[in-house]
Parts: structure tokens; sequence; C-alpha cells
């Protein structure tokens, strides 16, 4: 009874909400952007390098001119160098995209950590935007709508990324990419270009991510705050079984269930297991529902023409 | 991409090059890369105010130069090895296992389990410890292959999501008096913390010249040596490489792709498992002294799955691609001392390896621009 009651303590306060939509935000931009990225039949675990990345470089520009518009732009910027160097070197030049992954996840860390001792940029939180009206909803209210303002990105990038796979000729050609690359080579699409080009946009939004992260969550900078979120973003994305709503789904139970453990931080609840939970529900899902969801045909194959 | 205009203004309209050549291409390409990514690191160093000079000394001396510290470095080495022997095997098979860390972790914790719950006079107890970190990372390594082989979750997605889970097991497990955590006695005020191996449950440390190092070094170049030849020289690796190669032609020449796939993947899981017990019962200080933490696998489960493909999957090329890495992670140590910070270690290596991609990926393109020219040369 006492857990109940627990629980209920806890869905009935503000802040588990504002928290909870919180870690969704950065899991939102970064699975959003990683999605584009799986349709094209491309995994990218480097987003735990582009997140970083995208923190950093927004937190030097933020240091520099005291502007969170030109944080922002330095993020995207930031996540962007390190989906170049994924995309050419696994794209262009036919390294294996897991190597280069997840080296960059490594180099980015230890780069990060070494200039942040050298230069440790200063960052302070984004001014809050209390959406009129909005707002005063019970509950989701403040978490939605009564966030820093950079939070309200999300709600431009989620509609931006289902705009550009469904309702675009390049979204086209991007689906078609993922799921059978030889026909699409045969139609004079090239294959490894799209795959270049939804890579730079998973660096894109996760180097928003990035930004988002030290406007909205956190307001500082050091090298461990991505703390493999970048992870649970790609296994959101396998949750949501490749589709755009099922992603978000994803985003916003994991974001849940990690939350917890500050919401929940004056209970006795098993830390391991909430943290590893959104991989749990992600393998379990996968097992489950892995004859009704199927991943892109393509996924995590290399093209090269004349090769199957 | 510098390497890239090389090879563009340089597409040869002429034959093939000989033996000779393509050998001296592949070791300028190598040399000029390692250049590239070193000068590139000495540049970061020298840009931050430090100088780069003391910082490839200490690593020197750190990994290799000062007394003891090869011995060191192959201590570090061997189970990077062990790691990558496992990815070698289960990349044979067609399999993307990059799950390694994780099934490190659970090796070690099984090791640190069945010692401690069986005990036993020494030997034996190294032997049983080895045998159940192997287990355990065959274990951990078999979740993935059962959810592959019968429920068709693919295997690098389920691998890459257990590292997590297996890290918070152990995690768990050392908070729990009934599996891991040590009683109270013998860990004082530390909190996440196993029993200590006793000494004679240690593995033997042979000081060869004035360098000491755990048989694992011995365990890991026999085991590089064995599969070595299983896989180029014996029926089932053979099956194994065709499994990998063409899986349609592997079915019809009967080799089962669920039984044979299985096999690899557990025992890739069980290589990473056996680096987790070697490293939990061979002592390296950097590896908790002997004991069970929290992030005890440090890394080296991803490292171990470098260092398999930057050899591009073989086993011998895998061994001192090991002793590198482990000399760049020793060396590490050694540069905190100079003022920079150490970190700079985790760069040199990411970039190293970024590096040592080009050369592979360069040669693809200019072999391509050659059979093209060739052909075109015929028509």
């Amino acid at each position: 009874m006492e857990f109940f009651e627990a629980i209920w303590d806890i869905f009935s306060r503000d802040a588990t909400y504002v928290i909870a939509a919180l870690f969704a935000g950065l899991l939102v931009l970064a699975a959003s952007g990683e999605w584009v990225a799986e349709r094209a039949g491309t995994i990218n675990i480097s987003v735990e390098a582009m997140l970083l990345s995208g923190a950093f470089v927004g937190a030097i520009g933020y240091d520099i001119t005291s502007s969170p518009i030109v944080a922002i732009g330095a993020g995207a910027i930031g996540g962007m160098i390190i989906a170049s160097i994924q995309a050419e070197m696994s794209h262009r030049m036919a390294a294996d995209q897991f190597v280069v992954g997840l080296t960059l996840n490594i180099l980015v860390f230890g780069v990060a950590a070494f200039l942040d001792r050298e230069i440790a940029p200063d960052v302070r939180l984004a001014s809050t935007w209390d959406i009129p009206l909005l707002s005063d909803i019970p509950l989701i209210g403040q978490a939605l709508f009564g966030q820093p303002w950079p939070f309200y990105l999300i709600y431009l990038v989620v509609p931006f990324s289902w705009w550009l796979v469904f309702r675009t000729r390049w979204g086209l050609e991007l689906r078609a990419v993922g799921e059978n690359p030889q026909s699409a080579d045969v139609n004079a699409i090239d294959v490894n270009k799209r795959r270049r080009q939804a890579i730079y946009y998973t660096g894109f939004t996760s180097g928003l991510g990035g930004a988002f992260l030290i406007l909205v969550q956190i307001g500082e900078f050091n090298e461990s705050i991505v703390g493999g979120r970048g992870f649970i973003a790609i296994a959101a994305v396998i949750f949501g079984g490749w589709t755009l709503r099922g992603t978000i789904a994803g985003c916003v139970l994991f974001a849940t269930a990690l939350s917890f453990r500050l919401s929940l931080s004056g209970y006795d609840i098993n830390s391991e297991l909430l943290q590893s939970l959104p991989f749990l529900v992600t393998i379990l899902g996968m097992a489950v529902f892995a004859h009704r969801v199927r991943p892109p045909v393509a996924l995590a194959r290399p093209f090269v023409r004349g090769l199957k | 991409m510098s390497e890239l205009d090389i090879a563009r203004t340089s597409a040869p309209d002429s034959a093939p090059p000989s033996r000779a050549a393509r050998l001296g291409e592949w070791i300028g390409m190598y040399t000029v890369s390692v250049l590239v990514a070193l000068t590139v690191s000495a540049i970061l160093v020298e840009a931050t105010g430090g100088d780069w000079r003391p910082v490839m000394d200490a690593l020197v001396d750190g990994s290799v130069q000062n007394p003891g510290r090869w011995g060191e470095t192959l201590g570090v080495a061997a189970p990077m090895l062990l790691v990558a022997l496992g990815v070698v095997v289960s990349a044979k098979a067609g399999l993307i296992n990059i799950g390694q860390e994780g099934q490190l972790a659970i090796g070690a914790a099984f090791a640190v389990y069945f010692s401690f719950l069986i005990g036993g006079p020494g030997p034996l107890n190294v032997v049983i410890l080895l045998l159940a970190g192997a287990l355990g990372g065959a274990l951990w390594a078999g979740v993935a292959g059962v959810l592959r082989f019968w429920r068709g979750v693919p295997e690098v997605l389920s691998t890459l999501l257990l590292v997590t889970v297996a890290g918070q097991a152990v995690a768990y497990g050392l908070r729990k008096s009934s599996l891991l955590l040590a009683d109270e006695a013998s860990r004082g005020n530390r909190n996440q913390v196993s029993e200590q191996l006793a000494p004679d449950n240690r593995l033997p440390r042979p000081d060869i010249f004035g360098n000491e190092f755990p048989i694992t070094v011995y365990i890991a170049l026999v085991l590089a040596a064995f599969i070595a030849f299983m896989l180029a020289r014996s029926v089932w690796g053979f099956r194994l490489r065709m499994l990998g190669q063409n899986q349609r032609t592997a079915q019809r020449a009967g080799v089962s792709q669920r039984q044979y796939g299985m096999v690899a993947l557990m025992i890739g899981g069980a290589l990473a498992g056996l680096a987790g017990a070697a490293m939990f019962a061979g002592g390296e200080f950097s590896f908790g002294n002997y004991r069970l933490v929290p992030g005890f696998s440090a890394n080296i489960g991803w490292t171990g799955l470098l260092v398999a493909l930057v050899a591009r999957e073989r086993a011998l090329a895998a061994i001192p691609v090991a002793f590198a890495f482990a000399a760049l992670r020793t060396g590490s140590g050694f540069v905190a001392a100079t003022g920079v910070e150490s970190r700079i270690t985790d760069v040199i290596q990411g970039l190293l390896v970024l590096a040592l991609l080009m050369p592979p990926a360069v040669m693809f393109i200019l072999d391509r621009r050659r059979v093209r020219a060739v052909s075109a040369a015929r028509t």
C-alpha cells in the first residue's frame, strides 16, 4: 500500500513532470535525428559523441557571446562536425560504421575532457518563457509550456523530421535507400550520399540536443553530462519500431523512468533496475514484436556498388 | 581527407602494380596515417599551451622504457587481446557482436561469485575462476544469440543494449552480500566492493628481466595462434567463414546458421568473459587490485573491440595492435606528471584508430580505380 501511495504522491506533483520533460527533450532531439539516419539504413552510434560535441561547442559559443541563440547555432555546428567525420568515413571511405562511431565516442570524450580543463567555458540556463494559458494546464502545463525557451525547439524539430521523411522527394529517396539500396542505386539515387545527408541531419539535431543540455537542463558543462543518453536515444528508435511516433513514445517512457531516480530519491527504489530499464524494455519489445515490427531492410549494411 | 585527394590524383592508367610495390604502398600509407594522427595530437597539446615532447617521452617511459613497465603493458594487453580474439571469431561468422564490454563485466562477476562460492585449493580455484568467467561471458552473449536466431532480433542492437544492463547488474550484485559484496570486516568503509582474492588463488606472475606480468599473456598468445589456425585450417573454421561470407551457400552446404552462429557468438562472449576473469585474478592495480568494483571493466571491452577491427579481424594481427593500445593506456599514467591533462591519451588513441581506418579504405578505392582503368583500356 505504501508503495502505491508513494507512486500517487509522485504523479500528483508538478515537479515530476517537469523533470521528466527535461529528460525527454534531450532524448527527443537526438532520437528524431537518429530515426532519420536509421531509416536511411545506417546505425549511427556516435550520437553520444554528437551530443557531447554539441554541448561543448555550444558552451564555447555561449562563453564568447553570452547569447543562447549563438550557443544553439554553435551546438548544431558542433554536432555536424562529428557527423561529417562519421558520414565521410563510413559512407564515402567505406570504413566500418561501428568502428567509426565507437572511436568518435571515445575521441570526443577525450577531447572534451582535455579542452574543458584548458578552456572551462562558462554557461548559464536560458531564460524561462511561460506560454500563456497553456502553461496553466494542471500537472503537465509547466512541464511542456513553462520551460527555458530552447525547450520549444522540440516542437519544431519533431514535425520537421516527419515532414522531411514522409512529405519530400528527398525523404522518399531516403527511405528507398534504407529498404533496398540496390534498386535505389539503379534508379539513379546516390545511396551513400543520402546516407551521408541523413547522418548530417542526425548531427544537426543532436547538436541542438547538446545545446539543449547546457541551456535548458543543466546550465554548466563537464565531459560527463551526456552520460550514455545517446545510447538511450538509439534504444528509443529501436523501441519505437522505426516509426517516429513510437520513437517519441519511447523517449517519453525512458525519460520518465530515468527521472524517477531524481523524483523518487526519498524512496528505496532499485536504481540499477531503473537505469537499465530503457535497455531491458527495448530488448523485450524487440523480442516480443520482432515479427510484427520490421527494421529497415538494409539497416547497418554498407552499400558498395556491385557488391551485395 | 588528404589521402583521398592523393588517391584521386595518382589514379594510375597502367597495369596493376607488383606485389612489392603494393606492400610498399601499404606501409607508406600506414606510416603517413600514424604520423598525421600523432601530429594532430601534438598540435592539440601545443595549442593549449603544453609541450608535446615531454608528453611523448612520458608515453614511451610509461609504456615500455622505464623498469618494469613493459610487463605492465603486457598485462593490460592480454585481456584486450582476448576480447579481440572473441570479436574475430564472431565476425568471421558474419555476426557483429559489439557488446564485449558487458560480456567482460558479467564474466568477471561470475568469476568472483564462483571462486568464493566453491573455494578450493589454490591452482584448482584459479581454473574454476577462469572457466566461470568464460561461462558468464558466453551466457551473456548467448542471450543475444537466442534473440538473434529464435526471435530475429539483430545481434548488433541486442549486444549493444545489453552492455548497460550488464554494468547495472554487476553494480546491483555488488550491493548484495548474498551475491558479490564483501562482508563488513574486509571491506572497511568501502561501499560496493567484492572480497579480495586470496594470494594463493591468484594467477601466477612470473618475473622476466625485472618485468612482472600475469600468465594471462601466455594464455592469450596461445589462444591467438590456436584461433588463427582453427579459422584458417580446420573444417569448422571453413564452415564458419562460409557462413560469414555467404549465408545462402552455407545453408546449401549444410551449415546450420543457428548452430554455427550460436557457437561463434558464445565463443566471442566466452573470450570476453575470460578476459574479465583474468583481469580480476591477474591483478593490475588499475583493475581493482584483486577486487571487483563498479566500473571494473574500465573500457577494456570497447578497446578490445577496436583492436580487432583495426587488425581487420585477423587473430595474429591483433597481437601488435593490442600491445600498442595497451601501451597508450599504461603510458597515460606518466603523462599526468608532465602537467598535461592525461585525457590526451584518449585523444591520441581515437585519432590513431581513425588514421588506421584510412589505408584500407583508400586502398579499396585505389583498387577499384585500377580495375576500372584496366577494363577501360581493354575495350
